[in-house]
């Protein structure tokens, strides 16, 4: 690498490449580095694909029609765990971005949220409300409420179970969840098909502009500064083409440093609409991108650093929900999927401050707690807590996953265990 | 949810697998393998349902609901009750269909995607990567059962792969904790293999346990201790 942290072009296996995202607020960091040249200084001539769903997005990954793309967080692991049907291993050397989901409810639940709630509704006291609710519900012989999400395995889905234990709720027998593609929510919830869903900007924007729904939880009370979306690739891909890799990291984490200067989301959101990548009211894109506490992050706390714990913490939900059906040994699938090394690398090339540990304690960290960083600098760090006021420690991961009242692993515990004892 | 490799190049591979009970009420007819099948067919393109549809039913199958993509999938899924699938590659409501398998009340089904001509390249990449069952639009009719047949024998052959899969790694890892838990035995209680190994069963019969559970605990709490 150069000094400037630009790639030496020529090393490049790939310069043209192919890259797949979702029509959502959050693909903000993939349209930018194109439309402003962030790929260009790097060397890389991109295509955009906006792809309508996330299952297409995977295959033409896995296929290799694309490189790579935006994915779920829990996207790779689930592939690498082979749980998604396809088992085509992948890998992602960054986070693309926190926070931006939201829970949202239509106006008819809300309102018997709101009567039950004293003050304003929040996630912790909606959450209590509704299992009341539920439980009034079946004493008269009621439907179980609906609520959607947007892929089995996605954060959206784990926080609304999240959101849902937090009131000793049932996610499996409470209620009835199921998956509605993130452009279809609105509608759904106008028509009466589900009662509420989690899912991603700008479509909550759309719902409460439109009087149609209103927000109870947001993804940041459910989990402070959580991950929401990563870069994706095979891990074939990886291997071969790692300095293609490295090049794309760097792209990206400038285009991140850029979206997180306030008076360039807005620049973000006219972008993505003169580029077609999302068909929604400019307003409402907008106002999802606005920089808020609590809102989309790119950048700031090392928000790109692929967190191992992030990984443990994913595989522990599916584990936890029996999406998993076997014990996987978290820390060795952590380092497999979530490639630390190599955003160091690009880091240090690009004189971006970054953790010079992989894992970190979830639930405890306050907002602007301060860590050193890998080159003796130090980074502000946002805010983790979680709704349950509960703290994740990555080194017991079975111990968290004991203390769960809800929610059995198919996996028994001695299993776990011995897949997890240190050699 | 599992989605089947499909390879339009091929023909089926002989012999061809008899189709398990659970996808149709009736016994195959003749030695043709998946006749009469309940299709549900989801696209937004009226000239290629068209053209999938009179395909089918001349082979014989039934179409029991089309769907265009932004239609509730699952309800479809749940009043329907197809044995198979055909999905627009595209269609938002893949997503959906993702989490098929994942509702205790609804079994996975296999799933048969079909692209556009001008997307063939994605349907070559996936059936070589084995990622899809892929029916590319101008398929010549006589193949698509073909087609469907070894959608359908995939499908099954990876249920039951997976089911063996499951079954088998749990014997291994029955085996193998075992072994680990005679050695601990035969370690702190000072015993010779085959004392250890009664010691074991006999502790698993006192709590009703399978032995590869109890050895499991067994290893678990001497690694707390």
């Amino acid at each position: 690498m150069k000094g400037n942290g630009r790639l030496v072009h020529s090393s490049l296996e790939k310069t043209s490449l192919r890259l797949g995202l979702l029509p959502l607020a959050d693909a903000a960091p993939l349209v930018i580095a194109k439309s402003h040249g962030f790929f260009a200084r790097h060397g890389l001539d991109v295509e955009l694909s906006v792809e309508r769903a996330w299952a297409a997005l995977r295959d033409k990954v896995a296929a290799g029609v694309l490189d790579g793309g935006q994915m779920l967080a829990p996207m790779p692991i689930a592939a690498t765990l082979g749980l998604d049907g396809v088992a085509v291993p992948m890998v992602t050397a960054m986070n693309l971005s926190l926070n931006g989901n939201a829970i949202i409810v239509s106006r008819a639940l809300h309102e018997r949220i709101a009567e039950l709630v004293e003050g304003p509704v929040d996630a912790g006291n909606s959450a209590i409300a509704l299992a009341q609710l539920i439980a009034a519900d079946r004493a008269q012989g009621n439907r179980r409420l609906v609520f959607a999400h947007v892929f089995p395995f996605s954060a959206h889905h784990y926080e609304l179970r999240m959101w849902l234990v937090s009131a000793n709720i049932d996610p499996d027998n409470d209620v009835q969840l199921c998956v509605v593609p993130p452009s279809q929510m609105v509608q759904e919830l106008d028509a009466g098909r589900v009662d509420g869903y989690c899912v991603g900007e700008p479509w909550n924007e759309v719902a409460v502009q439109r009087g149609i729904g209103m927000t109870v939880a947001t993804k940041h009370e459910i989990w402070n500064n959580s991950p929401e979306k990563v870069l994706g690739v095979t891990r074939d891909w990886a291997y071969a083409h790692p300095n293609t890799h490295r090049a794309m990291v760097a792209a990206l984490i400038e285009t991140a440093r850029w979206l997180d200067q306030p008076e360039n989301r807005i620049v973000a959101a006219e972008q993505m609409i003169a580029d077609g990548v999302i068909d929604a009211p400019a307003s409402a894109l907008k106002a999802a991108l606005e920089m808020r506490t609590g809102g989309i992050v790119f950048h700031r706390g090392a928000a790109t650093f692929p967190w191992r714990s992030h990984a443990v913490w994913f595989m522990l939900q599916m584990l936890r929900w029996r999406q998993c059906w076997m014990a996987p040994n978290f820390s060795d699938i952590a380092a497999e999927v979530y490639r630390c090394e190599l955003y160091r690398e690009v880091a240090a090339s690009i004189g971006e401050p970054c953790p010079r540990s992989d894992y970190k304690t979830e639930g405890d960290g306050r907002d602007g707690s301060v860590m050193p960083s890998a080159d003796g600098r130090s980074i502000r760090l946002g805010a983790d807590g979680m709704l349950d006021g509960s703290i994740f420690d990555p080194v017991d991961p079975i111990g968290w996953l004991t203390r769960q009242k809800l929610g059995l692993p198919a996996v028994g515990q001695a299993s776990l265990l011995l897949a997890n004892v240190v050699p | 949810m599992k989605v089947y490799k499909l390879e339009a190049s091929q023909p089926p591979a002989s012999p061809k697998p008899q189709r398990s009970s659970s996808y149709s009420d009736k016994a195959p007819s003749s030695k043709m393998a998946h006749r009469g099948l309940r299709v549900m067919l989801v696209d937004d393109d009226a000239s290629r349902l068209l053209m999938l549809e009179q395909a089918l039913v001349a082979e014989g199958h039934v179409i029991v609901v089309r769907l265009d993509t932004q239609a509730d999938l699952l309800a479809g899924v749940t009043v329907h009750q197809p044995d198979v699938i055909f999905i627009d590659v595209d269609a938002p409501s893949r997503d959906t269909l993702e989490s098929l398998g994942q509702i205790h009340r609804e079994r996975p089904r296999p799933i048969v995607l079909f692209a556009a001509r001008s997307d063939a390249e994605t349907a070559h990449r996936a059936v070589h990567a084995g990622v899809s069952a892929y029916v590319v639009d101008g398929l010549h009719p006589t193949r698509l059962s073909a087609l469907l047949d070894v959608a359908i024998a995939r499908f099954e052959v990876h249920q039951a792969l997976s089911q063996e899969l499951t079954a088998a790694n749990a014997r291994l890892a029955d085996q193998r904790d075992i072994e680990r838990a005679k050695g601990l035995l035969m370690k702190r209680r000072k015993l010779d293999e085959g004392e250890a190994y009664a010691m074991l069963r006999k502790m698993a019969m006192d709590r009703k346990q399978r032995i590869g559970d109890y050895a499991r605990l067994l290893l678990a709490a001497s690694d707390v201790l």
